[in-house]
């Protein structure tokens, strides 16, 4: 299903997929400092989560790594097809929720439109807007969204649609900002069906902050630990999983292992790690 | 101008017939329209306490106008609007304060620093026409220099209209698009307090944020999505203002004011007919 939408793109699959590799990587805040000594490396094609407490620091390596907050360390990226370099690749985001209030009058189709073209999109967009917003809304089974109003939409339905909005175009780094806060458990599991099947098809690099460990490790190649604003572990789901900080963290019985640790609500961290 | 004025008067009404209700209904049909544009996505992005704080803060850029000696106050409230748009949106991003709070403390200081200077040797009657304008007063060279600066600004809005939907929805989202946020909110914010500050002295800042969000608020009863939604505002706007001119024609009443109500009543229906 997916690969037929997406795989007739300009650009050839090889030359998008990025790794991205962070040396040393610290943000600051004012005085506060929100995230230090991160050493990750995202590969092409794979599929990292970040696991870790509230206010541990996920979201701001995620807005570092955007460009949104200014950092300290390197940030490398590779394509396939040529040497690293500092200059950010396309990134497709797909942010925790977006505060919008239903009476706003704004469309799926809208939303694409605002994304994907500068003319003012109420007087006229290009045809093709319809064109791409229905191929990328079918990528995640939502083609019948398109003429909704977002604030109309379940939670489930609004992150379908914001990471079709990501795909398009298709970016060489996918960030998935704890992409199923607030959904309930089919909607997750279809997400994740989603996501995966992306992957596999579109060779697409993706970095996704998660709180549901279950369905983390049974989806993520790669996964990383961040707790009190640095990194602590970075492995296979299994090996950090098998951690003991990262089971006391998330309240797992050292005994059990295996798929049933699913934790929605991990604990806040002692300090109250939360920006100031 | 000739031109105008020979087709007005060409229309079968008492009003129609004179030349300062030509010049005023040539100025209604340049604000109300630019009004409801703006005020969209004023709306949208819940900024009409900041909107309704530029309106009032212009009582200092008044005052810093009559200490320069100007003639004409327009462009030191221009200026001085947009100094406080800016100064809002830097302290946004740094402060700790909530967003209301901060615009409240601006609004109350720009407010206070106004009356005060205002008022050296009880001198503030004389400025209470910028309280609720007068839009009749205004002349075919005053309308030039408005229709100049509102079109200029109408069309930075309209160029970077998706950019800016885009900051208010999400602003990391419109960051991984490259949309260049701080720049967004900053040049937006100037956009309203230049357009608010050039129509206060025919409009009145106590009206002022009315006309920039009833129409808006109005369409948003009644639109799908965001074409339907621009253009019942325009509509909107356009159907209170003559109204609202001629209404205020008949009975001697201020006419930004009476513009308001009409918008009022318009948005009452729409709020019957909600969707």
């Amino acid at each position: 299903m997916t690969q037929s939408n997406l795989n007739n793109e300009s650009v050839p699959h090889k030359e998008r997929a990025c790794c991205t590799r962070l040396v040393d990587v610290g943000v600051r805040l004012g005085a506060y400092i929100a995230l230090e000594q991160v050493n990750l490396h995202v590969h092409c094609g794979e599929l990292t989560a970040i696991i870790g407490p509230n206010g541990a620091g996920k979201t701001t390596l995620l807005r570092a790594i955007m460009g949104e907050v200014a950092h300290t360390g390197e940030m490398m990226f590779l394509s396939a097809a040529g040497p690293a370099h500092r200059q950010r690749p396309r990134i497709g985001y797909v942010p925790q929720r977006i505060e919008i209030d239903n009476s706003a009058p704004l469309t799926v189709l809208d939303l694409f439109a605002a994304a994907g073209t500068s003319w003012p999109l109420w007087l006229w967009y290009p045809r093709r807007i319809r064109a791409e917003a229905r191929d990328a809304l079918a990528c995640v089974g939502a083609e019948e969204l398109m003429e909704r109003c977002l604030g109309n939409l379940s939670c489930g339905q609004l992150q379908r649609v914001l990471l079709a909005l990501a795909l398009k175009p298709v970016p060489g780094l996918l960030l998935l900002d704890e992409p199923l806060a607030g959904l309930d458990h089919a909607g997750t599991a279809q997400f994740y069906e989603i996501v995966s099947g992306l992957r596999r098809f579109m060779d697409l690099s993706i970095l996704m902050v998660s709180h549901d460990l279950s369905a983390a490790a049974a989806i993520a190649d790669r996964m990383v630990f961040i707790h009190n604003r640095s990194l602590l572990f970075e492995g296979t789901p299994a090996e950090v999983l098998q951690q003991p900080e990262v089971r006391n963290t998330f309240g797992l019985d050292v005994q059990t292992g295996g798929p049933e640790l699913s934790v929605r609500t991990p604990p806040c961290p002692v300090n109250g790690g939360a920006a100031p | 101008m000739n031109g105008w004025y020979w087709l007005i008067d060409r229309l079968p009404f008492e009003w129609a017939h004179f030349p300062f209700m030509q010049n005023a209904l040539l100025a209604i049909l340049l604000v109300s329209p630019l009004f409801a544009l703006i005020g969209t996505l004023v709306i949208s992005n819940q900024m009409a306490f900041f909107s309704e704080a530029i309106g009032h803060a212009t009582l200092t850029g008044i005052a810093v106008g009559a200490i320069l000696g100007l003639s004409d106050p327009t462009w030191s409230m221009m200026g001085f609007c947009v100094l406080l748009a800016l100064a809002v949106t830097v302290l946004r991003r740094y402060s700790k304060v909530s967003p209301d709070t901060l615009i409240g403390l601006v609004m109350a200081f720009a407010v206070a620093l106004g009356v005060v200077l205002l008022s050296r040797g009880g001198g503030f009657a004389k400025y209470s026409g910028f309280l609720i304008g007068d839009l009749l007063t205004i002349s075919p060279a005053e309308i030039g220099r408005l229709a100049v600066i509102l079109l200029l600004v109408g069309g930075l809005w309209i160029a970077f209209f998706n950019r800016f939907l885009l900051t208010f929805l999400n602003r990391s989202l419109a960051q991984s698009r490259g949309v260049n946020i701080w720049a967004m909110e900053a040049f937006f914010a100037c956009i309203v307090a230049l357009v608010v500050a050039v129509s206060i002295p025919w409009v009145g800042l106590l009206v002022v944020n009315s006309l920039l969000i009833i129409p808006a608020a109005t369409s948003r009863n009644l639109a799908l999505n965001s074409r339907q939604y621009v253009l019942i505002a325009f509509c909107f706007s356009l159907v209170a203002g003559i109204s609202g001119l001629v209404l205020s024609f008949y009975w001697g009443t201020a006419t930004g004011a009476t513009v308001v109500l009409v918008a009022m009543v318009l948005y009452a229906f729409s709020f019957l007919l909600k969707r």
